[in-house]
């Protein structure tokens, strides 16, 4: 009985969820599709009311960037992405892209952290226009920064998160996103807004 | 045993029926086709629906839209081209509303594939879109026109109780005058 509901199930995710991402002709057929994946794939090590845990990453624009650089200055937003050249990922960054107001209203800045080098990195977001927030690389050591939060998935890609942490820097917002979907940006900007 | 073939039977429909809709969504509309008949939410804004022809809230379908000739433009607020594109929609939408012989006759409508209204606005504000853009949040649209990449324009001819598409391109507009000549020209406006 356990076997036939199992296979109804896959049947029917197979009928309805044909979801499309990485639309933008930007792309072209440059986007590797690797199918539907687990959810989630990691164990959260930071908790809501915590502090964020310090790192230090190389950008994409030659920056070496830390999270303390930004102590009582600014809120910051960081939104890690499982890879480039993937497809809810390539949908997701250039939508940020132009609401750089929202983060300037509120005061807060935006770091986009993938586990890919800085080359794959400049190739994938030059297709996505010029970006106005750090794109960061947590290729070496491999995803340890997604490990420090708890968001690097087994197959050593981080996962779809999002982590709002304030000027204290204390973690305010936390969302490790189901992986095949891109978060609600409304949900993220409400929450961008409650800190001020 | 009985519940067995029933099992088969349903699997084989289901795999039939996926297989079908693959192949009813692998192209996107061709001229000379009859624009599917899709429900799409009506904006809320009453200058929109107002520009649509359009009045109260619910669901529209782009035959209701009262115009002629219906330019649509496929998009997405995440889509790195079609905010490349804004600007030069926004003046052929400029050059029809400042011709008084087609102004009614051609109207714009953007719709935001996988957006929601929020997404459709930030769209609309960040690019000072004078027309309305509608949300298909769950791709009921993107996937009976043949999941189409953005941005990608259809221009469907009402006139006549017709809902026949005339044009359907894919990438940007290049010069929106030529276009609209060509639009005009295709639609016998003139």
């Amino acid at each position: 009985m356990m076997k036939k509901i199992s296979m109804m199930t896959v049947l029917f995710f197979c009928f309805f969820m044909q979801n499309a991402f990485a639309l933008s002709d930007a792309y072209k057929n440059n986007i590797y599709n690797p199918g539907k994946l687990k959810p989630v794939d990691s164990i959260l090590k930071v908790k809501v009311g915590e502090p964020a845990p310090d790192f230090s990453l190389k950008a994409v624009s030659g920056k070496t960037v830390s999270l303390k650089d930004y102590l009582g200055k600014k809120n910051v937003v960081i939104s890690f992405v499982p890879a480039a050249w993937t497809p809810v990922c390539s949908d997701q960054w250039p939508g940020y892209n132009i609401i750089k107001e929202i983060f300037d209203v509120n005061d807060a800045v935006l770091l986009g952290i993938t586990v890919d080098n800085i080359p794959t990195l400049y190739s994938w977001t030059n297709q996505m226009g010029k970006l106005w927030f750090e794109v960061l690389s947590d290729f070496w050591p491999h995803g340890a920064v997604a490990e420090k939060f708890g968001v690097l998935r087994s197959d050593g890609v981080a996962e779809r998160a999002i982590f709002i942490i304030d000027k204290k820097g204390i973690i305010r917002y936390i969302d490790v996103h189901d992986i095949n979907q891109r978060p609600a940006l409304e949900i993220m900007v409400k929450e961008i807004e409650k800190l001020n | 045993m009985k519940r067995k073939i029933s099992l088969l039977l349903l699997m084989i429909f289901i795999v039939f029926m996926n297989t079908a809709n693959c192949f009813a969504e692998s192209s996107p509309p061709q001229t000379g086709s009859a624009f599917p008949e899709i429900e799409l939410p009506k904006p809320a804004n009453p200058v929109d629906l107002n520009y649509l022809g359009l009045s109260g809230s619910g669901i529209f379908k782009v035959q209701q839209i009262k115009a002629d000739v219906v330019i649509i433009e496929i998009f997405s607020m995440y889509c790195p081209y079609c905010q490349g594109e804004a600007p030069n929609i926004n003046n052929l939408y400029t050059l029809i509303e400042n011709n008084p012989a087609i102004k009614n006759k051609i109207k714009i409508v953007g719709i935001g594939i996988n957006n929601s209204f929020f997404e459709t606005d930030i769209f609309k504000k960040k690019y000072k879109v004078a027309f309305p853009l509608i949300p298909d949040g769950d791709f009921k649209l993107h996937k009976v026109i043949g999941e189409v990449r953005t941005p990608y324009f259809i221009v469907v001819k009402l006139k006549g109780g017709k809902k026949e598409v005339i044009y359907s391109k894919l990438g940007a507009l290049g010069d929106n005058k030529a276009f609209l000549e060509q639009i005009i020209k295709l639609s016998e406006l003139k």
